[in-house]
């Protein structure tokens, strides 16, 4: 069974191909859907089968992954690395099922399928039906060769192909001014990010001479110390390595500074808003760093990471409150839980930030469809100012939400408070600075999911009569794939109970507990249980007070009312908050202009100079050369030419003379030759010479 | 006596080679070529002399018969044919006279100059062979023709055979048609 | 200079033979340049003479007959050649007969 995982990643590539290259413009919209799904619901039976037989198998009770090696890739022969020493360096087609690729497979696949079956409703009467689910079917090849791949050079080529589908499918509504550079926003944003990637891809070719996870990470357990020299920038080996590929993984997954794109990303597709940019792509910096684990508990970096997430989850969280449109909610939102995320890794909690990971996949995702049947029935209205009392309209959409809602407040027993008080948990063990960031978060994330809810689910409509007559449930299509993940939003926690004391049964953390690499001197966190069931507690404190407040001010039927009133009074306030601290203006006016005056800049040298003087002037100069030459040819060579002939002429001329037909003068000649011989023989003769 | 003897043959050969020269000066000097055949046969017969002082008796005969008697009146004969000793032309020497008459003294010089620091050891001066036929002394026409008809009679018929064609050619280039 | 050797025919037959080389190249009557033939020829003939008599060997005689003989021929032919010239041009003038220029 766990011979055909190459198949999983496989399956969908073959679905993109398909639909965008061999059967283009050939099947109708059912059998695009149909095939689209099918090969994505195969390949989630698939790894579930797989997962299955690894779990099952040798390797996994010997805490070994599953290695399938297709074939050698790069086979690129003798490399030299740093320290002296020669690896052959070659590169390998391969795939590895691990516990953490295992729960990386399980999400995309499981929550990828559902949304692909949402999106056949939700891109029921948009053009480009079979283009839209190509881009989806090559997103998910490619988000499962970036978690299945078993070294970081397959993890990067599956890194670029999800930078690359999140960019077709942004831009997606390409007739449209906007999406297409939110699209460009989104690469170039991720680009600047995979620099840093790249250059810790590099670093590890140079001191392990391998891009194998299981290569490195053993080389490292070994030998810790081989890491920890120093190298550049001041930083270790480990250090310099991390902070390279945690600058991708800020560009990947919308951390400070590269997060600007997330938003702007929302211009698309409300399932692929779901799929890519809240459920896996995202996700993809957080798994990157929890396979790296063994790096980054050698290293002080990890700090950075912890601090970098921390803040980013406030940053967001308190834009969030202030925003408007219904996805963008959801989008700072993601942002915001993304932070927790890395809060997590950065403190060494490698197993709590993908469980997070797990759980957020599923509320995070439930949370944008619902959005995403909503403004289906508002018509394309995102605004949440014109929303307003959908609940008694949309049913199914509204209790789906509602749990989704309450999963991300992180309110027990439902996914999101383990999750998130795994976090607070680890956090407040290592760094209690970023433990209140993270407590104070939580309330906001409370506060502004609530108002959400109540601003478009309760109170009064406040749209168009137009609107208000096509309010509608969506079909199953839509509301069936939003009970499932409902489903998961609710169970998917219990498989991190947090440890109570000795009563260890956070089945989650033990599962994961191979991959993380033993080294360094992370101890394990014993926390006592009151300390355990105190944080707990607050935890929950804090977020039932977000929601009281978010109540207070929104709930019970008021409208914008308390919106309004809080926006006067905290008008500046609001605008920072409202226009995202001016983040991209910034952004704009120092990189953007200058990158583009110093692109106008080269184009005026590449024109004036290059052009202008290089090759216009080389033009003149051949020109000038070649007219030379003409000169040369024409006088000098020509004239040589014509010197022969005339020397011909002048010569023939002469001799003509000896062709007179005057027979005496013919005797002269002879005569003539008659004395040149006796002349010669006389000669030698009186010279001495042999005759 | 004795002078005679000793500077006969002497003063014979020098008297005669001058005659022979000064005719042959003569003979591509004078305008007439009446004159100029005349001068020729004067010059023969000089040669024929200058053979009788080598033993060459025969030869000498032949000499005046054949160049004197024969060539001579041929020649003689086409010069009054084309009346050529009434027509004279303008110039006697070609336009690169001068040239040429510089070339044949650089090989009258060079011939010389080859030929006279040559010395030759002691003749027999009565060569038996000159006068010899068939072992028995009789004179040099038989022994010239002993010699001859024996062993040169190839190239003896030869050459009758090429007067034969030289005269049916002279024939034939004389016709008038 | 009393004793007449073979060389002073040899000078003798150098110089009479450059007579007529000088005759056959210069003058413009064809008899003459046959004349001067003659001269040549003749001037052979003294030397075959010569070295007939120093090295008493009768075969040099032999020769100067045969040359005698051939002159003779040649004599002939070339008469009637100037007499075919006569003909064409009306003169035996040898720069008229340019048949072979160019």
């Amino acid at each position: 069974m766990k011979s055909w995982l190459w198949m999983v990643p496989v399956l969908p590539l073959v679905g993109a191909l398909a639909n965008g290259v061999l059967l283009r413009n050939r099947l109708g919209r059912k059998a695009v859907a149909a095939l689209a799904c099918g090969l994505v619901g195969l390949a989630c039976l698939l790894s579930f089968a797989a997962i299955g037989s690894y779990m099952a198998s040798p390797e996994y009770a010997a805490h070994e992954p599953y290695e399938q090696v297709l074939y050698d890739w790069i086979p690129s022969g003798l490399l030299g690395i740093e320290g002296g020493a020669f690896r052959d360096f070659t590169v390998q087609m391969g795939f590895q099922l691990d516990p953490l690729s295992a729960v990386m497979l399980f999400v995309v696949t499981f929550v990828g399928f559902w949304i692909h079956v949402y999106s056949v409703g939700y891109m029921d009467r948009e053009l480009g039906f079979q283009r839209y689910f190509t881009y989806l079917n090559l997103f998910m090849g490619a988000m499962l060769l970036l978690v299945l791949g078993n070294n970081y050079l397959v993890m990067f080529v599956g890194w670029e192909g999800v930078g690359l589908c999140s960019y077709l499918l942004i831009g997606f509504y390409y007739d449209q001014e906007f999406p297409p550079y939110a699209g460009r926003k989104a690469f170039i944003t991720n680009r600047v990010g995979d620099f840093g990637f790249v250059m810790g891809l590099f670093a590890l070719v140079a001191h392990f001479g391998t891009l194998d996870y299981s290569e490195i990470f053993h080389a490292i357990e070994e030998n810790p110390a081989l890491v920890q020299a120093p190298y550049l920038l001041g930083l270790s080996v480990a250090g310099f390595i991390g902070l390279a590929l945690f600058i991708g993984a800020t560009g990947k997954s919308a951390q400070i500074p590269l997060h600007v794109w997330l938003p702007d990303a929302m211009a698309g597709p409300t399932p692929v808003s779901a799929l890519i940019h809240a459920a896996t792509m995202v996700t993809a910096g957080v798994y990157m760093v929890a396979r790296s684990n063994a790096v980054y508990q050698l290293t002080s970096v990890s700090e950075l990471v912890a601090i970098v997430g921390a803040l980013t989850a406030i940053f967001a969280a308190t834009i969030a409150i202030a925003q408007d449109d219904i996805k963008k909610v959801l989008a700072y939102s993601t942002v915001s839980q993304l932070g927790y995320m890395f809060l997590a890794a950065g403190v060494g909690a490698y197993g709590v930030a993908v469980f997070h990971l797990m759980t957020h996949a599923f509320f995070k995702a439930l949370l944008f469809l619902g959005s995403g049947s909503v403004i289906h029935a508002m018509g394309g209205e995102q605004d949440m100012r014109r929303m307003g009392g959908l609940k008694e309209h949309m049913p199914w959409t509204y209790r789906t939400f509602l749990i989704g809602t309450i999963a991300i407040a992180g309110i027990p027993p439902l996914a999101g408070f383990f999750s998130k008080d795994g976090i607070l948990a680890a956090a407040f063990a290592d760094h209690k600075t970023l433990w209140a960031v993270g407590l104070v978060t939580a309330g906001l994330t409370a506060c502004y999911m609530f108002r959400l809810l109540y601003m478009t689910f309760h109170g009064e409509f406040r749209g168009g009569s137009e609107q208000h007559h096509h309010l509608h449930e969506s079909p199953a299509v839509m509301t069936v794939p939003l009970v499932v993940l409902a489903v998961g939003a609710v169970t998917s926690g219990w498989v991190g109970l947090p440890p109570l004391g000795e009563v260890d049964v956070h089945w989650l953390d033990h599962f994961l507990s191979p991959v993380i690499a033993h080294v360094g001197d992370r101890g394990e966190h014993h926390a006592s249980v009151a300390l355990e069931l105190a944080l707990m507690a607050i935890s929950v404190l804090v977020a039932v007070a977000g929601i009281l407040v978010a109540r207070a001010l929104w709930g019970k039927d008021r409208g914008l009312a308390a919106e309004d009133a809080l926006a006067a009074r905290f008008a500046g306030l609001r605008r920072l908050l409202a226009n995202k601290y001016w983040v991209d203006e910034l952004y704009d006016a120092t990189i953007i202009r200058g990158t583009w005056s110093s692109a106008r800049g080269l184009f005026a040298f590449d024109s004036r100079f290059i052009d202008g003087v290089l090759v216009n002037g080389s033009r003149h100069l051949t020109v000038a050369i070649s007219l030379l030459s003409g000169f040369f040819d024409k006088y000098f060579v020509d004239g040589l030419v014509n010197l022969t002939g005339l020397t011909m002429r002048l010569g023939s001329r002469s001799f003509r003379s000896l062709q007179t037909g005057a027979v005496s003068q013919y005797g002269l000649v002879m005569a003539l030759g008659v004395v040149i011989l006796l002349g010669f023989y006389l000669a030698m003769r009186l010279g001495g010479w042999g005759l | 006596m004795e002078a005679v003897t000793a500077w006969g043959p002497a003063i014979l050969f020098y008297l005669f080679a001058a005659i022979a020269v000064v005719a042959a000066l003569a003979v591509i000097t004078l305008r007439n070529p009446m004159y100029g055949a005349i001068a020729l046969l004067t010059c023969f017969l000089a040669v024929a002399v200058l053979f009788f002082l080598r033993h060459a008796e025969f030869l000498g005969v032949v000499q005046i018969f054949v160049y004197g008697g024969g060539i001579m009146v041929l020649f003689l004969f086409v010069i009054m044919l084309v009346n050529l000793h009434r027509l004279h032309e303008s110039r006697i020497f070609a336009a690169h006279g001068p040239m040429a008459f510089v070339i044949a003294l650089l090989l009258m010089g060079l011939l010389v100059l080859v030929v006279a620091p040559l010395r030759f050891p002691e003749p027999d001066p009565s060569p038996a062979g000159f006068v010899a036929a068939d072992g028995a002394l009789a004179g040099n026409a038989e022994a010239v023709a002993w010699q001859l008809y024996r062993g040169y009679l190839l190239p003896f018929e030869i050459v009758s055979l090429f007067l034969l064609v030289a005269m049916i050619g002279a024939v034939v280039l004389g016709r008038r048609d | 200079m009393s004793e007449i050797t073979t060389t002073h025919y040899l000078v003798l037959s150098a110089i009479l033979f450059t007579i007529g080389v000088a005759g056959v190249v210069t003058r413009r009557n064809m008899i003459t340049v046959l004349m001067s033939i003659e001269l040549v020829l003749n001037s052979v003939n003294l030397n075959f003479i010569a070295f007939s008599y120093q090295l008493s060997d009768l075969g040099g005689q032999i020769f100067a007959i045969f040359t005698i003989a051939v002159a003779a021929g040649e004599a002939a032919i070339g008469l009637g050649i100037l007499v075919a010239m006569f003909r064409l041009h009306q003169s035996v003038e040898l720069d008229r007969a340019t048949e072979l220029s160019g």
